[in-house]
């Protein structure tokens, strides 16, 4: 009986605490043949969710620097979690074909 | 003491790359060991056909629709390419063409018009064996459907003279990749082959980490060799990086080919993406003729021969054209 009291009084406290907060998300929106923004800024081992959109036709992000590689279709979220895990400025190219100018989609990250 | 023979060194290619690509040239090089001859037909009951001397050419990125800066000349260094081809004092037996044959466009029509506009100017070659893979400006929008129904499948193998050729198409899903499915029916092709067969792979992109911030590169080509790997004489023959390039990884010696419609600089030179500007006195610069000549570290000394041999001489536009007119073609 004891115990059940404690495991209740833990879960009211947990209740009230306020929540701690999950990783950053950063929205970045691509379409042809841009991102943005076109320059995010993030720090060395701290987690961030990176949420992608497309406004026209399918994308891609290829970062080597960020171990980040996917397709952003349109018409949905694409969520992606970053730790990075190293200082320094790293490109990110669309690496779907989408069209003429799809060879210099690119933004960039910088890690501090 | 007797010297040892390496039996992947009877055979020689020396490629000799004209805007486009290259011409190579398959055969007994020179000065080997008429073992290494005895050797060819032997291979030939184990491989299937024997290896016989024969000379091919590699075109690439001709981007027919394409216009405008920096290149204005639309389809005249391809037409050009293709006339000096046919000038050659011994005609090539087979062309391959390492994609963006055409360069998009999503006007109604217009795709399937450059396809055929393309198709024309290669059906002015003598030669009547032409292969293609798909580029992504030829195959990246659509998944390949308009291409495989112009040129045929994107991807497939066949035999020539001894040696097996393999194209690959890492365009058609968007992404650079060669895909799971394709990857199955490569390891399956190969399966039958004995590892001292002379393999050719051609295909658009290349298959190594050449600068991936400029999409150059493969996401799955680390597997394609790894299927490859066992084999002691590949030659992968790629585009899409407009330039020159040789790259050597395990057994296998990667080539890249000029463009026909305007060249891309050094990676290791700029970060800058842009074409090299259009130059009017020179109209074919970087797209011009080369003939290369090298010789392979760690070839076999013993025979004095290598397992493929480069050779390059480089001459600049019109000279090129001339000289290869003259009959550049020559051992």
């Amino acid at each position: 009986m004891k115990a059940l009291k404690t495991a209740l009084a833990i879960a009211c406290l947990a209740f009230w605490l306020p929540a701690q907060p999950g990783p950053r998300e950063i929205a970045i929106t691509a379409r042809r043949f841009e991102y943005t923004p076109r320059e995010v800024r993030l720090k060395k081992g701290e987690p961030v969710i990176l949420v992608l959109k497309s406004e026209d036709v399918t994308h891609g992000m290829l970062c080597r620097g960020l171990a980040l590689d996917t397709d952003i279709a349109p018409g949905k979220e694409t969520r992606v979690t970053v730790t990075p895990a190293k200082e320094g400025e790293f490109t990110a190219i669309c690496n779907h074909f989408c069209g003429s100018g799809h060879g210099n989609m690119k933004m960039k990250f910088i890690v501090e | 003491m007797e010297k040892t023979f390496d039996r992947r060194a009877f055979l020689k290619i020396t490629g000799t790359t004209l805007g486009a690509g290259a011409l190579y040239r398959v055969g007994a090089a020179a000065g080997v060991d008429p073992r290494a001859l005895a050797l060819a037909g032997t291979l030939g009951s184990q491989n299937g056909e024997r290896v016989t001397p024969f000379t091919f050419v590699q075109f690439s990125d001709t981007h027919v629709g394409f216009e405008g800066p920096p290149d204005p000349l639309g389809t005249r260094a391809f037409e050009t390419a293709v006339a000096a081809v046919n000038a050659l004092p011994r005609q090539p037996e087979l062309v391959l063409f390492t994609g963006d044959l055409t360069h998009d466009s999503e006007k109604e029509g217009e795709s399937l018009a450059r396809m055929r506009r393309f198709q024309e100017i290669a059906g002015r070659l003598r030669v009547k064996a032409l292969k293609f893979v798909p580029g992504e400006h030829d195959a990246g929008l659509d998944g390949g459907a308009l291409y495989r129904s112009v040129f045929g499948e994107s991807h497939y193998a066949f035999d020539h003279r001894g040696v097996h050729f393999i194209a690959l198409d890492n365009v058609s899903q968007g992404r650079p990749v060669v895909g799971p499915e394709q990857l199955a029916w490569l390891g399956r092709d190969l399966a039958r082959f004995d590892r001292s067969a002379p393999i050719v792979v051609f295909t658009h992109r290349p298959l190594f980490d050449l600068k991936p911030e400029w999409e150059w590169y493969t996401g799955d080509g680390d597997q394609v060799m790894n299927l490859l790997a066992p084999f002691e004489n590949v030659t992968v023959l790629y585009g899409h990086i407009h330039r020159n390039h040789t790259f050597q990884s395990g057994h296998a010696r990667h080539l890249a080919a000029r463009s026909l419609i305007f060249a891309f600089p050094d990676p290791q030179r700029t970060e800058d993406k842009k074409p090299d500007p259009f130059d009017p006195s020179a109209p074919f610069r970087n797209l011009g003729i080369r003939q290369m000549d090298l010789a392979l570290q760690g070839g076999k000394a013993a025979l004095g021969v290598d397992e493929v041999e480069l050779t390059t001489r480089e001459f600049a536009g019109t000279v090129g054209i001339n000289q290869i007119l003259k009959g550049v073609d020559t051992e």
